[in-house]
Parts: structure tokens; sequence; C-alpha cells
């Protein structure tokens, strides 16, 4: 068995990064502008890299599918930020924000990857600031913070429900003025379909523009994959229709391991299904739970109007089973109570699979508060009612109307049904310290690699994450391999090595044209999804999963056989396109099951019936699987199992609970 | 068969740019009403590659409103007949039972088809390449509560920088004129301390990339305003002239 070497540096924990900082070999500027990067992927983290490895004199390209770099899926991220700036006086600190993040994810993160997340998550808010974005401030001018699940302090910097956006408007706009310089050359609507080695490191990129289908090579002396989670497995997610896994997988087919892949976020609050039709859910953001309570009806089956169900016969069941925590209980603990109260029967509305999100007693609180505010002694109801719609609508607004949109009801009336969906990939490629795969040249970012969140990611880190990545990690531990490779000169595409790969890109696109079978990939992607949501979503049991390897692998059969697609191959295709990446998916869904079938215990995301507790809650077995579970990819349908020991020296490991 | 709306839907197709294109009639029968317009044109999609022809190609990425991708021009209007709303959060409770539903791209030189509904935008990426950034380098940046900003101000930049760049005010004004997207960017950042240094600059290199990229001019008539599903307002077009005046003044 390899030994994975995650090349953390030595010291205290709180010294690493200062360490290695100061010791990591640098690559002068004349050099930076003859060495050339490659980014896929124009979100929080492609964005922020590439800007910033531009800024420092790098000559960068970037690719993304989208039609502009500013669409990337980061810009759907609705609640918010985590920084420990501590503003609020609250005890926040790094270490605060460091532990939170180990223990949310269940102490299956890498120490030393979280602690240097934590120390950099300062900057970033400095940063986007600076670049102009509109965070929410307080009267006083400064800047305002909102509570999140999984920690005590208010550390959540937002941008009313649209932090995502705002956050990515910002990288982009240093991106495009980047672009604007020369110094990023800037590919929309393209898309990578594999990386090209040469001599073992990664070289470059084969891409495929949408628009004319032509392939088109492209060498790097480093390629970072910025290319986000690989959600859309399981069909429906709150993922971006074009969100896939392609890269990362092709990446995992050259040779990067792919680690904790079973790691999947299933997120407590979202809009309920409410067909066949279904293309996407849609997520309620988190910061929802700050103020609403969530609630189903004591009684079995009830069938009377939320309105109508009076105080005492409702169960808010996160208060109950959770004091502590109560309504702010980490994701993964949110979802499960929700999944159990409706799997007993308590669900509420027409499908029964869906839970109330109640903003009633908020919005009176909020009134009351107004009104001592306005000096206003004798407010009626209405006026209490009106003013605490107010303040809803300022710090949720555009999430209430996204529900009446969707729903055809209104949330400042009745409550909200909710109901759990898949949100985020916490497994990804396998990184060192350096975020380098483990192809030498191969880095991964983001969403896209598996480092911060082990095996459950806390709210508003996902954001965190990116950026940091992005601004200010990668630009210094590049310098770790590019320093070595001054003496590189820009490689022609004109090589054994780039015709080998563009003629395996090219024959697969057409073997899949040529299929012309019955269905179309919508058909098989809806299968697939299916037996991962069923057998691989919120609850797993090793019965379930090695059946649904045997099914998945009937599937992938079916799917080489039997797919139609139309159009031509040299022209737009988005059925070509998505074909492609369900092809993908159906391998990672494969192996998704073979690593949540080897986890023989339940952490974070990852809950297997067979590993309990006496009252349901997961049950770690950190004797035998305190492990990153990275997964080398033989041959179709084989993967090798390699084990990176989680070693926990700066915390006390334990249950976790929030109770 | 998941609800009970029978549609006529005529849709423009055009199979790449250097083609004519045209519209082509469709009936699509048991549609739900909590469908989006999307997962509609998603039904009608998959009827169409079973039956062995080429579906409608259309952007579309996010379907939750944000990302600014979809683009349809539905009954002669951008984002369909609600207000605020983009194409992936219309829904079909919006129509009635045997309506005819129109749908084209958006109509500016200055977005080309590139086939049926798909059009290409990348004008705004370059009007935002030519100014539409505060000039600083990762790592300047001081901390960030070091510089209060009134709420007031906070609240109106945010309200500009809600901007999606999806091109509905284009597709909306007569003149096909991107007044209002570029100005939503140069007031956001012109409202904000960090962005006032280089206010002026922003400003006439946004508008000279703007008027390169062969959009029409203002001639105020608002119907970017009210087709805006973000709501962007236009005051940020006369905050964005003042800008751009007082910048061409005093330039030498």
């Amino acid at each position: 068995m390899t030994k994975l070497d995650a090349k953390i540096p030595g010291g205290n924990l709180a010294d690493k990064w200062t360490t290695f900082k100061s010791s990591v070999s640098l690559v002068n500027p004349s050099n930076k502008r003859s060495l050339e990067i490659i980014v896929v992927g124009s979100g929080l983290a492609g964005a922020s890299a590439a800007a910033s490895l531009a800024e420092l004199g790098y000559k960068v390209k970037v690719f993304c599918f989208q039609d502009s770099p500013r669409r990337a899926h980061s810009i759907a991220a609705q609640g918010g930020i985590n920084a420990a700036k501590n503003y609020q006086n609250d005890g926040d600190s790094v270490y605060r924000l460091f532990y939170d993040t180990i223990k949310g994810g269940d102490y299956r993160a890498r120490e030393a990857n979280v602690h240097r997340l934590a120390e950099v998550s300062g900057s970033i808010i400095d940063q986007c600031v600076a670049q102009g974005v509109p965070f929410a401030r307080e009267y006083g001018g400064l800047l305002s913070n909102r509570s999140f699940g999984g920690t005590q302090v208010q550390r959540t910097f937002y941008a009313a429900g649209q932090t995502g956006q705002q956050l990515l408007l910002g990288a982009y706009s240093s991106l495009q003025r980047q672009v604007g310089m020369g110094n990023v050359k800037m590919y929309t609507r393209h898309e990578m379909l594999d990386v090209v080695t040469i001599d073992g490191k990664a070289r470059g990129i084969i891409a495929r523009d949408s628009v004319t289908g032509a392939l088109e090579r492209h060498f790097g002396h480093a390629v970072l994959l910025c290319t986000g989670g690989y959600g859309n497995v399981f069909y429906l997610s709150t993922n971006a229709m074009g969100s896939n896994v392609t890269a990362a997988w092709k990446a995992h087919k050259k040779g990067a391991f792919f680690a904790n892949p079973c790691y999947t976020q299933i997120h407590p609050t979202c809009i309920p299904v409410s067909g066949d039709h279904q293309s996407k859910l849609t997520l309620m953001s988190e910061s929802l739970r700050n103020d609403g309570r969530i609630w189903v009806p004591k009684k079995e089956n009830d069938t009377r109007k939320a309105n109508e169900i009076p105080e005492d016969e409702r169960d808010y069941y996160l208060e109950r089973r959770y004091p502590a925590f109560g309504n702010l209980v980490p994701r993964d603990i949110a979802s499960r109570a929700a999944k159990e109260r409706c799997d007993a029967g308590f669900g509420v509305g027409a499908s029964k699979m869906a839970v109330y999100l109640d903003y009633a007693a908020a919005i009176i609180r909020y009134g009351k508060g107004e009104a001592n505010k306005h000096n206003m002694h004798n407010p009626s109801d209405e006026e209490i009612q009106a003013m605490g719609k107010a303040v809803v609508k300022e710090k949720y607004g555009n999430l209430f109307d996204m529900y009446k949109q969707i729903t055809g009801e209104d949330p400042y009336q009745v409550p909200m049904r909710i109901y759990p969906a898949v949100h985020y990939t916490m497994g990804g490629l396998w990184v060192d310290y350096n975020l380098m795969t483990t192809v030498p040249g191969l880095y991964a970012l983001g969403e896209a690699n598996f480092s911060d969140h082990g095996a459950n990611r806390l709210g508003a880190s996902a954001l965190m994450q990116g950026l940091a990545d992005g601004y200010f990690v990668i630009p210094y531990t590049i310098g770790a391999y590019l320093a070595a490779e001054i003496r590189t000169p820009a490689m022609s595409t004109d090589t054994p090595d780039f015709d080998a790969a563009e003629k395996a890109v090219r024959d697969r696109l057409e073997t899949l044209m040529n299929i012309k079978g019955n269905k179309p990939v919508d058909y098989f992607h809806k299968r697939l999804g299916k037996i991962m949501w069923d057998e691989c979503g919120m609850a797993r049991s090793a019965e379930g999963l090695k059946a649904s390897i045997k099914e998945i692998q009937a599937l992938q059969k079916e799917f080489w056989s039997d797919v139609k697609i139309p159009g031509e191959i040299d022209n737009l295709n988005p059925e070509l396109e998505k074909a492609g990446r369900v092809a993908d998916f159906l391998e990672l869904g494969e192996l998704m099951c073979v690593d949540a079938l080897d986890r023989d215990e339940s952490c974070g995301g990852h809950f297997r019936t067979e590993f309990q507790t006496e009252d349901g809650e997961a049950l770690r077995d950190d004797q035998n699987y305190a492990y990153v579970a990275a997964w080398e990819y033989e041959k179709q349908s084989k993967f090798k199992l390699h084990k990176e020991e989680l070693k926990y020296e700066n915390i006390k490991i334990a249950q976790r609970s929030y109770k | 068969m998941e609800g009970n709306l029978n549609l006529t839907l005529k849709i423009w197709r055009q199979k790449n740019a250097s083609v004519a294109g045209k519209f082509e009639t469709y009936q699509v029968s048991g549609i739900s009403t909590d469908m989006s317009f999307l997962e509609m044109i998603d039904v009608l999609n998959n009827r169409l590659i079973e039956e062995g022809d080429d579906p409608v190609a259309f952007d579309h990425d996010c379907r939750e409103g944000i990302c600014g991708m979809c683009s349809m021009y539905i009954n002669g209007r951008p984002h369909g007949p609600n207000r605020g709303v983009t194409t992936c959060q219309l829904h079909m409770r919006s129509f009635q039972d045997g309506e005819t539903i129109t749908v084209e791209p958006w109509r500016a030189s200055a977005f080309p088809v590139i086939k049926d509904l798909v059009v290409n935008r990348s004008a705004f990426d370059r009007i935002i390449a030519a100014g539409g950034f505060v000039s600083i380098n990762t790592g300047n940046a001081q901390d960030a509560n070091s510089l209060p900003i009134p709420k007031e101000d906070a609240d109106d930049a945010f309200a500009a920088a809600a901007c999606i760049g999806c091109g509905a005010c284009v597709a909306a004004c007569k003149n096909a004129s991107a007044m209002l997207f570029t100005s939503a960017k140069i007031s956001q950042l012109a409202l904000l301390p960090q962005g006032k240094v280089e206010a002026s600059k922003r400003a006439e290199a946004m508008v000279a990339q703007m008027d390169e990229e062969g959009f029409g001019a203002c001639s105020n008539t608002g119907a970017c305003e009210a087709e805006c599903p973000k709501g962007i307002s236009l005051e940020n077009i006369a905050r964005m002239n003042r800008e751009y005046f007082s910048a061409t003044f005093s330039s030498k």
C-alpha cells in the first residue's frame, strides 16, 4: 500500500502555516512571467485563484462551461461566510473556528488544513470589503454578523440572502480586471474533457468548445481544478443544472485519488419535491433557522392546516431533542431528525414528506422590538405584525419571495414547508497540504477537494474555504512546485501525449453519438439519482449498498447501449454535454457506494443504519475509521483503497453532542 | 401527465449564427401548474429527442433566479409576464389552459444568436473588464472594520450590486441599450469609499466599452427597470451620467 504524504509542515499547529509561508520556495517575478497556469472553473475558488495568480505575474488561462465566469454556482450561495474576526466580542477566535469546524465535521477533517483555514478567514473579509462587496452593515457603519448552525458565536458575514452572489461578483471583478490587463485569457463555453499528463506530471488539458464542438489542446505548467462538487449524482439537488464531476473524474482516471466520496451533505431546509417533472431543488438558507422554528404536529397524520394547529399540539422536535443548540444544530443532524419525523408519519403537506419552518414567533418578536425602538407603548397586533414582517423582509426578503414563486404560497402568512435535499459534497479529490492531488502539478481547490470539512460541513464555511484556497493558500503553496519548474519551457501541444489524449476524448464523444439508442440522457440520470437517494442518501446500509453497486453497474451497461443523443457533434449540443457528465456520474455513483460500504461506522453526513446510538445518533468508530479513504482508480469498477490516518493532536476527540 | 394545461408554443429555432431562423409551432399537453417554465421546455425537449428531433437549445443553470443565465423572451417580454422574476422562476400557474406562448431569444445586435434561444452575452464581460472593479490586488486590504460605511450607502450599493447580468434590460430596450447594466456596476462602486478613488476613470472606460460593443443609446423610457428581474433602479443611470459627465468635464 502506498503511503499518502500529506506534506503537513512540522511544529505547533498554530505555527505551521506561518512557518510554511516563510520557508516555501519562491519564484522570482521574471520567472513567473514564463510560467503558465490553467484554472478550470470560475467559481469562488477558481476566480479568486486565477485573479491572485495573475496579479503575481503568472500567465493564466481560465475555462468555464457557462457563458460567463460570473455564472458559476457559487453565485447561488445564500446565507453567509464565516470568519474568526470576533467583531461581536462574543469569545470567537481562530482556535474556536478551527474547533467548531473539526467538531462539526465529526472529527474526520485534517487538523492542519482546518487551522490554516481559520487563520486566513479574517483576511478574506478584508479582501472582499476592499473589492467593494456590499456586506450587511449596522447603523454605525460597521459590519453585521449573524449566527449559523453548529456554533455558539456570531461570526457569519452576509449580504442579505445573496452572499455567494456578492462574493463571486467581487472575485469575478478581480478576474475581469486581469482579463482586461491581458494577464488572464478567458475561455467561456468550454468544457474540460481530460487532463494531459506527460512523464507523470499534469501538463495541460483537452477542452471542447461547446459552440463549435472543436477540441482544443492547452498547455500549462500546472493545472488547477476548481470545478465544484458532485451533488448532481443524485439528479435532484440544490446544485445548478450544469454542476458536474467530469473534470474531477477525468483527473481521477488519470491518477488523482478520490477521497471520502460518500461524504455528502443533505441540507435540512429545502423546498420539497412537487412532482416528477422536478429538475432541481431549491435551498432555503440555513440562516432561516436563526429565527424560524421547525415543527411537525404531535398527532400522526394530522390533516389540519398549519395555522389551525394550536401551540400545545406542535412538536418543535429540534428544540426538544437538542436544547443546547435547538434549531441551530448542524445540518446532518437537522436533516436526519426531519427524516425521522416524516418516516414516523408526522410529515406535513400533500406528500407528507415535509416539516414546517415557522416565522410567526419571529415576526411578533421583531415587531415588538421595533415598537420599543420607536417608543410605541401600546402597539396593536396589526402594527406589530406589519413592523415584524418588515424586519423579516429586510433580512430574508429574497428567500421569502423565492419560496412564494416556487410554491405559490405566501410564507409571511403560512409556515414554509421544507425537507432535506442534497446540497454539498465534502468528499473530493485528495490533496496534500499544498492542495496538490496525487498527480504532480495537478491541484484541486474549493469544493472539488476533500480536505477541510470532514464528514459534515458547517453552514457558511463553503464560501470561506473556496476563497481561502484561491486568495490565500494557492498563491503560496504553488511556489513549492513551480520553483522547480522554472527551467521547463512552455511546451508545444503537438506531441504524442496530447495526440493520444485528444484522440481518446474524440473517440468517446463519437461513441456516445453513435449509440443511437432509445432513451434520453435524463432517463438514466433520474434512475441513477433514485438509487443514490434511496440507498446512499440520508441513511445507508450494507445490504442496500451492495445491491446498489450491482444496479449501478447494470445501469452503466444500459446507458452505453441505449442512450439517445440528438444533434451534431460539431455544434452546440447540450444533450451531448449532459451525456458525458452522466456517464461520469454513473462511475462516481458506484465509487460512492463502495466507499460508504467500506466505512463501517456513522459519521457526519454518512449514516449507516447498523451504526447508531440508542437514541438514533451517529455512532463513530475512531478505533478503526479515523482515516481519509483515498481511492485509486485501477480499471472500470475496480478501485484501490489508500488510507491517510487522521491524527488529532490539538483536539480531544469526543462523541459529538449538541444536546 | 402531471397536470392539465395544454399549450401551443411558438419557438424561435435557428441552427447557428450564420443561418436564418424561424418560428416552429409545438403542442404540449398535461403540463402541471407547479412546473417552472424551463421544466415545461424540458418536457418538450425530451419528447423531441424521443421523436428524433433536435431539442430546443436554451441557456439555464442555477434555476433559482440568481445566476442570470436563462434568457427567454416570452410573449414579448424578457423573462415572461411576471415582474421581478427570471424565466427559471416563472411557473406555469401564470398561464392559462389553451394559451399560445411565443418564445424568442434576446433581440439585440450586441447579443448575437448562437443557436435557437441561446445568445452571446460576452459583451457584458468586456464592459466589466474595462473598469467594473476596484483596482486592488489580493493581500493589500486593511481591516474590514477600519472603514465604516453608512448603512444607507451600503444598502444602496447592495441594491445596485444585485444585478445578475442576464441582459433583460438590453432585450427590453427599443434601442438595445446597456445603460442599466453598466450603470448598476458604476453606481455600486461609486457609492462606496473603496470605489470612489477611481470612479471617474471607471465611468469613462466602461461607457466607452459599452459604446464599442454596439449597444444603443438610452432614451429614458424605463422599460429596462420595469423588466429587470432584480428591480435594478433607473436612478443608477442618473448616477452613472453624473460620474461620466464629471469625468469628461474634468479630464485633460
